[in-house]
């Protein structure tokens, strides 16, 4: 029987010629990544496991995005303890305020990860790097210090659901639409343990933003992990960047799947998730005019040049609603610089938006931007649990820059093809 | 085995509600275990015993990577979570810690809130003292049991060390 792209990737870290669902199996890593959340209980259970040394200084990424510029003393003391822990073992890739960025823009863009990868992160959007044709799966803090310390763990082999996207996108619909129409139909849980194999003529239309924003979602799906296949974007995309020889995969003829979903991109339309589940879909004609306090244009999801570009262009030369406030965050610091070199930044400021330096801040009710008792978010992050962005009666709505942009202007949930 | 009061909560229940964001920078268990459940739950904290057992429903769990959310179950006093079914991260979290945690439909959809539920780890047999009715638990494979009864993952990566040097 033949292997799918992500069991190809486990079979070969683990040293086997085959692997099948369900197999449990050690595999070498490539990468292991924790945040100013993840990496202190990392190091505390490090320490208390009285373990000394760590596989590959060049293979640990730590990366204080979170709560940074640190929003309070305890913040600043968790920080302090990462900072020390890479500092200890001269961790190459570590990176502190002013370098950070959100970690699942900033690893891709500094070369970090590959094609062929197999990367584990104390961050449930790990599975970001499955764009770039990588294994890559959230774990906990556990797991980081483990596999800092052997520079290999444990898996449970994934079965897969293929994901065939044919045609391509219309104007105004983008990865963040797909992942959110996806989650709709197969539910929270519908990719529960299993891969989610991209594949068809579909993806040749994606840019690598799009899948990036598409393979990050996995995880809402319940999925562990998101793979697509390596292209002429993907080599175009890491060339310049990885400094070192990778390997594209690719799924056997005979692949087994446990179920097919197909996707026709053309029919596709901007897509919402209403409170409290990203399973609550709705197109945006559904739920248009429905009233909002706050937009957020960022975060590991949707903080990417081409989201900022795609919400610029809609904000550019008109203004924020009165009753509402909008927050722009790049998510790393060359998106930062880059929109600065685009003059995006002095579009931002012109509306009336707030424009921050990078952080995952507001997405997970962090800082730079909780809500009160009532309020509405729309927000192109991925998460709209209960009292995700701040209080427990605060309520998130996930869509696209454009969606989220159109609503800052029309001061209520709005569609960008009415503008 | 453990016997104690049932906490009973929905499906999907999510990381944000187990332990919110907002407590994640203090995360020593203790502190962890004040605010566990809080945002579904205020009074759980306040009312767990040692002993007591959580119960869910489908994708107990999901949501983000934060190992704080078993670790804040297991320092308020719980005993185990019994769910019909766990988002992956939150099962292996569980099991990298030691915690136990059991995966029966049954069980799950059957036992109500405040029922006296007692496990059985080793056979997997949960009984409602409640109701009388006896549910079995899918078992762990034996490499994953190897890991719980070490411990945790770094205790058993300890010991294989040890083993193997």
């Amino acid at each position: 029987m033949g292997m799918t792209m992500t069991q190809k990737v486990l079979a070969a870290h683990a040293g086997l010629d085959s692997v099948k669902a369900g197999d449990l199996i050690e595999a070498k890593l490539d990468l292991v990544l924790g945040n100013d959340v993840t990496t202190p209980v990392a190091v505390t259970a490090f320490d208390e496991a009285g373990l000394e040394s760590i596989f590959d200084k060049d293979k640990i990424a730590i990366v204080l995005d979170h709560y940074t510029p640190c929003k309070d003393i305890k913040s600043a003391q968790l920080c302090k303890q990462a900072r020390e822990f890479a500092h200890r073992f001269g961790i190459t890739h570590f990176y502190d305020v002013g370098q950070v960025g959100i970690e699942h823009a900033l690893l891709p863009e500094k070369g970090l990860v590959g094609p062929g990868d197999c990367v584990i992160g104390a961050d449930s959007h790990t599975c970001t790097y499955g764009a770039l044709g990588a294994f890559s799966t959230g774990v906990g803090s556990t797991d980081m210090a483990a596999g800092m310390a052997m520079g290999e763990n444990w898996f449970k082999v994934p079965a897969a659901i293929k994901v065939t996207l044919t045609g391509s996108l219309p104007p105004y619909v983008s990865g963040k639409d797909v992942i959110l129409h996806l989650i709709g139909l197969i539910g929270v849980d519908g990719a529960l343990y299993k891969s989610l194999e991209f594949q068809g003529e579909g993806v040749a239309s994606l840019t690598m933003d799009d899948r990036f924003t598409i393979a990050n979602m996995a995880i809402e799906a319940g999925a562990k992990n998101g793979i697509f296949p390596v292209d002429e974007k993907t080599v175009e995309y890491v060339t310049g960047r990885l400094d070192r020889p990778y390997t594209a995969y690719e799924a056997d003829p005979d692949a087994e799947y446990d179920r097919e979903v197909v996707i026709d991109l053309s029919a596709l339309k901007p897509t919402v998730s209403l409170p409290h589940l990203p399973s609550n879909t709705k197109t945006i004609d559904e739920v248009k005019g429905m009233p909002i306090d706050q937009v957020v244009i960022g975060s590991c999801t949707n903080g990417r040049i081409s989201d900022l570009r795609m919400a610029a262009s809609l904000l550019k030369g008109r203004h924020v609603a009165e009753n509402v406030r909008c927050i722009v965050i790049p998510a790393t610091q060359e998106i930062s610089l880059q929109c600065a070199r685009e003059r995006l930044t002095e579009i931002f400021i012109q509306a009336g938006c707030a424009f921050s330096t990078p952080t995952c801040g507001p997405c997970l009710g962090g800082h730079m931007g909780c809500m009160a008792e009532g309020e509405v978010a729309v927000a192109t992050t991925n998460r709209n649990f209960v009292g995700r962005m701040g209080h427990t009666e605060s309520k998130v709505i996930l869509a696209s820059p454009a969606v989220a942009a159109a609503s800052a202007v029309a001061g209520c949930l709005a569609s960008p093809l009415d503008m | 085995m453990v016997t104690g009061n049932v906490f009973k909560y929905g499906d999907n229940v999510d990381t944000d509600v187990i332990i919110p964001a907002r407590y994640l920078n203090a995360p020593s268990p203790a502190e962890l275990a004040k605010h566990c459940m809080e945002d579904i739950d205020a009074a759980y904290a306040a009312s767990v015993k040692p002993g007591d057992i959580m119960v869910g429903g489908w994708n107990f769990g999901c949501g983000s990577s934060r190992e704080h959310a078993p670790m804040a179950i297991q320092a308020s006093g719980a005993s185990c979570v019994i769910a019909a079914s766990f988002a992956r991260i939150f099962y292996r979290n569980a099991i990298n810690i030691g915690f136990p945690i059991l995966e029966c439909p049954e069980a799950a959809q059957a036992i109500g809130n405040g029922d006296t539920v007692s496990v059985d780890f080793s056979t997997g047999v949960i009984e409602d003292k409640t109701t009388g009715q006896t549910f079995q638990a899918a078992a762990f494979p034996a490499f994953i049991n190897n890991i719980i009864e070490k411990g945790g993952l770094l205790p058993y990566l300890k010991a294989r060390q040890n083993k193997k040097g």
